[in-house]
C-alpha cells in the first residue's frame, strides 16, 4: 500500500485494540480507493540502539510502510546554555564539551571563538595549527563513528569494528596530547592548553598513510557491498532546494549538491592557507551523504599533512588572558563547520565575568528537523538508516 | 577439562558444607560468568560503552555482552546524564528486566549528576534516586577499562549472594565494598 494513497484519518476513539493498548494505538483510515486501513502508532525510542541516543520517534506506520514520522527530543536537554549563565567564560568550556560528545573538540573551538570575537583576544598562530590539527582529527574520529553506525543499522557490524578501530587510534592520539580520551577541554579561550608531547606529529604522520590504507579496506568492506548499497541508494533523498530551505549544513547538505562549507565558503583560522577539496554528493540520499563522509576523512588527512609541514614553534596562547574574562557589554557570532555542519555559539555580554546569555546554533538540530520529511514513505526498517544518515548527537540537539 | 576444573574450585570452595552453600556458589559462579548488560547510554558514557565492546578492549570475553533488550540481561549499564524526562523510560526499562538484576552506574552524571550538580533544572543528581545502583565508576567519562572493572566488582558482590532470601554468603573483597557482603576488604 502505498502511502501517498491514505487521504485523511477519521476517527481514533474507539478503535482500540485492547492487547496492544500498551505500545500501540490502533487509527481507522480510509485509502483513497474507499477501503479502510490499519495505522498503526509504533514508538521507537527513547532508548533504543539505533536512535543514536535518546531521540524518541513516534511513527505511524501503513503495514511496514512509514507515513508519518515524529521525532520528539529533549531527553538529553541538561540547560546547559543556562548553566552557561552561572559560569565563568572559561569554566564553560568543560560544558561545551558534553554538547557534541562524538566531536568534543568542535564546541571548545567554536564557544572559544565566539569568546575571542566578543573580547577581542588574537590567537597565536601555532595554536590555530594546533586547533586545526585536533579539530581534523576530530572530524576523522567523528565521522568514523557515524560510517560506522550506518553500518551497523543496515546490518554489517564488522564494518562498524573496521570503523571503531581508526576511531580508537585518533581517540589514543588526543589522550596522549591532553589526557582525555573523550571531554578534552584542549581549545580554550586564548589558545589551546597544552603544547603537543615530543614526537607527536611524527606519529602522526607514520599512522595516516596506515589510515588511508584502513579507511580504502573499509570502502571495499562496506560500500562495496551490494547489500550496503542496496540498504542505502535512493533512502531518504534530500532536494538541493529543501536542504537549503530547511538549514541543513554539513554532509546531509553537501550530500544533495550544496557546496557549502564553512572552511571554504566563510573561512576561518588558518584553512586559507591549505590545498583541500570538498566533497559533494548528487543524489542526496542516505548512500550519498555517507560517502561525503568518507571522502571528507581523506581530505582531513591531506589538511593535517599541509598543517603539521607548516606549522612553526611558537607561543600557544595569546599573552595576558586574564583568569576572569570580562568584555565589554555587547554580543558576537561565531561559527565553525564541525562533523555534522555549521555550529555556531550567540554570546551576549553584560560587562560580567559570566556570558548574559549564550546559545548554541547546533547543526545536528537542524538536520535532525528533516527526518519527518526524509522518513516518509520508507519502510520502518529504514527509518533508522534514515535517522542515522542525519547524524544527529543528542547532547548538541537537545543541549 | 578446564570447565570442570572451574566447576569443583567453585563447589569447594565455600565453607559450610551443607547443601545451600554449594547451590549458592554454584549459582553465583553461573550468573558472574555471564553478565549480559543492557547498554542504558543516553550520553557522553555511551561512547566509551560502545569502545569497550569493540575489538580493542573486547567486553566479550568476559562473558558481558551488550544486548539491547530488558528481557536478555542481567545488568543495566546506565551510562549518562539521566535527565527529567528521560527517568521515567529508565525506569520503565529496568522493570522490564527479569530477576536477578544489577544495576552499575557508569561516569559522573550516572553517580550523582557530575558536572549539571550545580544549576541545572533538569537533570537527576545521580541514577540512584530512581533505581538501586550496585557498582558506581567515576569519571567523566570513564575509561573502558573502569567498566570492565566494574564489572569484576559486581561479580565479586554477585558471590556474595545466596538463594536462600535474608542471606548472605561470606566473600573476601579485593575492594571495600560497604553493605554488600559480610565482610569487606577493610576487616583484619
Amino acid at each position: 500500500m502505498n502511502a501517498s494513497s491514505i487521504d485523511r484519518i477519521t476517527s481514533d476513539a474507539g478503535e482500540v485494540d485492547a492487547v496492544t493498548l500498551k505500545i500501540t494505538e490502533r487509527t481507522k483510515k480510509i485509502a483513497t480507493d474507499g477501503t479502510p486501513v490499519d495505522e498503526l502508532v509504533v514508538n521507537v525510542g527513547p532508548s533504543h540502539p539505533s536512535t543514536h541516543g535518546v531521540c524518541r520517534v513516534i511513527t505511524h506506520v501503513d503495514g511496514e510502510i512509514v507515513t508519518k514520522a515524529e521525532p520528539v527530543i529533549g531527553y538529553l536537554h541538561r540547560g546547559v546554555e543556562k548553566i552557561a549563565e552561572n559560569r565563568t567564560y572559561l569554566q564553560v568550556v568543560p560544558l561545551t564539551d558534553r554538547l557534541d560528545y562524538v566531536g568534543s573538540m568542535y564546541t571548545n573551538w567554536a564557544y572559544s571563538r565566539s569568546v575571542e570575537r566578543l573580547a577581542g583576544i588574537r590567537v597565536p598562530e601555532r595554536a590555530e595549527y594546533l586547533r586545526v590539527i585536533t579539530c581534523e582529527m576530530q572530524r576523522m574520529a567523528s565521522h568514523m563513528m557515524s560510517l560506522g553506525s550506518t553500518s551497523g543499522d543496515s546490518g554489517a557490524t564488522t564494518a562498524f569494528i573496521y570503523s571503531f578501530d581508526i576511531r580508537e587510534r585518533v581517540i589514543e592520539f588526543f589522550e596522549d596530547l591532553c589526557g582525555s580520551r573523550l571531554t578534552y577541554n584542549y581549545v580554550r579561550p586564548g589558545g589551546v592548553s597544552m603544547e603537543v608531547p615530543d614526537g607527536w606529529f611524527d606519529d602522526i604522520l607514520a599512522w595516516l598513510p596506515i589510515a588511508r590504507q584502513s579507511l580504502s579496506e573499509l570502502d571495499r568492506l562496506f560500500f562495496g557491498n551490494h547489500i550496503a548499497r542496496g540498504r542505502l541508494k535512493g533512502i531518504g533523498v534530500l532536494s538541493a532546494e529543501d536542504a537549503v530551505s530547511w538549514g541543513a549544513s554539513g554532509p546531509v547538505a553537501r550530500g544533495s549538491g550544496v557546496n557549502w562549507d564553512l572552511r571554504k565558503h566563510d573561512t576561518y583560522s588558518v584553512y586559507p592557507r591549505f590545498d583541500f577539496d570538498v566533497p559533494i554528493g548528487s543524489n542526496g540520499d542516505a548512500y550519498d551523504r555517507a560517502r561525503c563522509r568518507l571522502f571528507e576523512v581523506y581530505e582531513s588527512m591531506r589538511i593535517i599533512e599541509q598543517a603539521i609541514e607548516q606549522i612553526e614553534p611558537g607561543p600557544i596562547k595569546a599573552d595576558g588572558i586574564p583568569r576572569l574574562i570580562a568584555p565589554r557589554p555587547g554580543d558576537a557570532y561565531d561559527h565553525i563547520e564541525s562533523a555534522r555542519g555549521s555550529l555556531g555559539v550567540y554570546l551576549v555580554s553584560d560587562g560580567s565575568p559570566r556570558p548574559y546569555r549564550m546559545k548554541v546554533r547546533s547543526p545536528a538540530f537542524c538536520n535532525l528537523a528533516l527526518l519527518p520529511m526524509l522518513a516518509e514513505g520508507h519502510t520502518l526498517s529504514d527509518l533508522v538508516i534514515v535517522l542515522g544518515s542525519l547524524d544527529p548527537v543528542f547532547g548538541e540537539v537537545d543541549r | 577439562m578446564a570447565l570442570v576444573d572451574k566447576l569443583g574450585a567453585a563447589l569447594d570452595s565455600s565453607g559450610g558444607g551443607i547443601i545451600l552453600t554449594t547451590v549458592d556458589s554454584l549459582a553465583d559462579w553461573a550468573r558472574g560468568k555471564s553478565l549480559w548488560s543492557m547498554p542504558m547510554g543516553t550520553a557522553c558514557c555511551a561512547m566509551e560503552l560502545i569502545a569497550g565492546s569493540f575489538s580493542k578492549f573486547d567486553f566479550d570475553r568476559h562473558g558481558t555482552f551488550p544486548r539491547p533488550d530488558p528481557r536478555h540481561v542481567d545488568v543495566m549499564i546506565v551510562a549518562g546524564t539521566i535527565t527529567r524526562k528521560m527517568a521515567p523510560a529508565v525506569k520503565r526499562i529496568y522493570e522490564q528486566m527479569a530477576e536477578p538484576k544489577w544495576v552499575i552506574a557508569m561516569g559522573n552524571c550516572a553517580v550523582s549528576g557530575g558536572i549539571f550538580y550545580y544549576d541545572s533544572y533538569s537533570v537527576i543528581r545521580g541514577v540512584d534516586e530512581i533505581l538501586p545502583v550496585d557498582v558506581y565508576i567515576a569519571g567523566c567519562p570513564p575509561r573502558p577499562e573502569s567498566m570492565q572493572d566494574a564489572v569484576f566488582q559486581l561479580r565479586e558482590k554477585i558471590a556474595t549472594e545466596s538463594i536462600a532470601p535474608g542471606k548472605k554468603r561470606e566473600v573476601e573483597f579485593s575492594l571495600p565494598m560497604p553493605g554488600a557482603g559480610v565482610r569487606g576488604g577493610d576487616a583484619e
